[in-house]
């Protein structure tokens, strides 16, 4: 049985409250053109074996020569989360036979990883992120080479081996032990691939296989010491990790009560089952016999192009969000959701750009892309890249209801047809006839008609009955197409009414 | 240090080598040898010195990022004591 206080996720057992402790290793592919040590392409879904060169197939005499992009994109992100660079880092390899793997070896980091400690600022609380925030800190980012790819459904006997991804750069992120619950881990993950997606250094496509992360969990009574962990690896999305979480805890907790041990040891998750499972094969393969790789020196940094780095760096989500907050006057929700996707963030930008005075909007457009836009690109089911609606167009709509030509709730009407026809809301507006009447002598006439054919709830009104006041604005809205303005109708209904 | 016959046979499974029972006997005190020859060199005192990495002084080059290779299926299969519709084709491994 789980249970879930305010900030403590604890297993309940037969011998009290256990904790759980999670690390993450997260696998993200760095985006380049070609591989970490050869000029073959990344490009994903090509035919199979096409983007393979005769290093990334090992042929004999074949020499590795790192990517220099691959370099400058994980500096970026180890600047990204404040952590250190290592200005001296290398090469090593690490042993170990599969048959994705033709080299017989990976090309990793172990001993000099090329980004230090750093940290994540999580939240786990989207409508104030401040208020339930929590850092989670980095061990180190390395830079390593990804595996070919099996296919086992193909053939009856055999398994089919394409190499297209084989040498491919990955950045292994490994995280410190510092989750303490399934929410944690999905709002690191969340946090970095928002991270990963501003700096450019990955596209974060997980159903792609671009993030992928060996979850590690261990169980412990609450403050006592760490207990035994398992690693399950390869797992590809949120949910799962969660998953994997959830069961693991659960699994171990009840071996231990039951007077078992929980061993350390590599497993797999089902998702099918929603369990995880022991990879035997696995079990000599701990055994890596790393050593410094011979084809390859040292890596040595400038401090040149660490600063070069460091200033093609982007306005990083959590300046954002505080700007966002602090200087446009955004609510901490807005400022979070607004935030959290680059894309959204350039969109909303955009919009503001293209009026005067953009601390004036900003509220209002806020409100107005996290509810009207993301419904409608939602039911479209499209990403805000695709919009069918340009910021500008937005901007145009927004700043129809601003200066009071329209009401909100006629741009609502306004931007469904902006939706359909690609049309300019002005356009719109005036072809249709949408302007708000906010003249007073037209909707005073209108009142006094409406007052005219309800007599008998006007006396009621009189007589004390406030609630039928929303019943005669109404009345006036509808006699006038909703096209009057609400304020100015309101203003006029109390006035005369009395 | 000096190594037995299980890690001899333990190195050989790891590496992907078969070898007899005789042949893992032999091994052994050969693999001795050769580790007590190399381990004279821990009669001299290195803390102090910088591991070399390189005879030559030399430094890393880097790569520009940029599409130079691949499209060559062809090459890469001709060995392949095996391959099927574009894939290598292995006994099958799976978990």
């Amino acid at each position: 049985m789980v249970k879930m206080t305010e900030s403590t996720y604890r297993i309940q057992g037969g011998t009290g409250e256990w904790e759980v402790v999670i690390g993450l290793e997260v696998h993200a592919q760095i985006t380049s053109e070609s591989k970490l040590f050869s000029g073959a392409s990344t490009e994903f879904g090509a035919e199979p074996n096409t983007q393979v060169s005769l290093v990334d197939a090992a042929m004999p005499g074949m020499l590795p020569v790192l990517n220099g992009e691959c370099v400058r994109q994980a500096v970026r992100t180890g600047l990204a989360i404040n952590a250190q660079i290592n200005k001296y880092s290398r090469f090593d390899r690490k042993n170990y036979f599969y048959a994705d793997l033709p080299q017989g070896y990976q090309i990793s980091q172990l001993y000099h990883p090329i980004v230090g400690e750093g940290v994540i600022q999580i939240s786990l609380d989207e409508k104030d992120p401040d208020a339930h925030g929590k850092a989670i800190g980095v061990e180190r980012i390395h830079i390593e080479q990804d595996a070919g790819k099996l296919m086992h459904d193909q053939h009856p006997t055999m398994s089919y081996v394409d190499l297209n991804r084989c040498g491919v750069a990955l950045m292994e992120i490994v995280s410190k032990p510092d989750m303490t619950s399934p929410k944690e881990a999905a709002a690191y993950v969340r946090k970095l691939r928002s991270i990963l997606r501003y700096v450019g250094s990955c596209d974060g496509n997980m159903e792609q296989g671009s993030m992928r992360a060996d979850v590690n969990v261990s169980v412990r009574k609450p403050g006592g010491e760490l207990g035994t962990r398992t690693e399950t690896k390869n797992v590809n999305s949120m949910r799962f990790i969660q998953a994997v979480i959830e069961y693991e805890a659960q699994r171990q907790v009840d071996l231990i009560e039951d007077g078992g041990v929980v061993v350390q040891e590599t497993r797999l998750f089902d998702p099918d089952r929603n369990e995880t499972r022991s990879m035997r094969s696995k079990e000599d393969a701990h055994d890596y016999r790393y050593f410094p790789d011979p084809d390859l020196l040292p890596l040595e940094l400038e401090d040149d192009f660490i600063f070069d780095c460091k200033a093609s760096l982007p306005e990083l989500p959590d300046e954002k969000r505080a700007r966002y907050k602090n200087v446009l006057g955004l609510s901490p929700y807005n400022a979070a959701v607004l935030t959290a996707e680059h894309e959204t963030a350039l969109w909303f930008e955009q919009l503001l750009e293209t009026t005067d005075q953009p601390e004036k909007i900003a509220s209002s457009a806020a409100n107005w892309v996290t509810s009207e836009l993301f419904g409608a690109l939602n039911r479209l089911g499209v990403g805000i890249e695709d919009s069918p609606v340009s910021p500008a167009q937005a901007a145009e709509l927004l700043g129809l209801v601003a200066d009071g030509t329209i009401s909100g709730k006629i741009a609502k009407q306004v931007f469904e047809i902006m939706l359909e026809s690609g049309d300019g809301a002005k356009k719109i507006v005036e072809e249709q006839g949408l302007v708000q009447e906010s003249d007073t002598g037209a909707i005073e006439k209108v009142i006094a008609e409406v007052m005219a054919a309800n007599e008998d709830k006007v006396a009621q009104y009189r007589d004390g009955k406030d609630k039928l006041f929303g019943f005669f604005v109404g009345q006036t809205m509808k006699a006038m197409q909703g096209k009057a303005n609400p304020q100015v109708v309101n203003e006029l209904l109390k006035k005369i009414l009395g | 240090m000096s190594i037995d016959k299980e890690t001899v046979k333990k190195i050989a499974s790891l590496s992907r080598i078969a070898i007899t029972e005789a042949e893992a006997d032999a091994f052994v005190p050969e693999l001795n040898q050769i580790l007590g020859w190399v381990e004279q060199l821990g009669e001299v005192d290195t803390s102090k010195v910088e591991p070399m990495t390189a005879v030559i002084p030399n430094k890393l080059r880097l790569r520009e990022d940029v599409v130079t290779d691949g499209e060559i299926r062809e090459k890469i299969l001709a060995n392949a004591p095996i391959a099927e519709h574009g894939f290598f084709a292995v006994p099958k491994v799976i978990e």
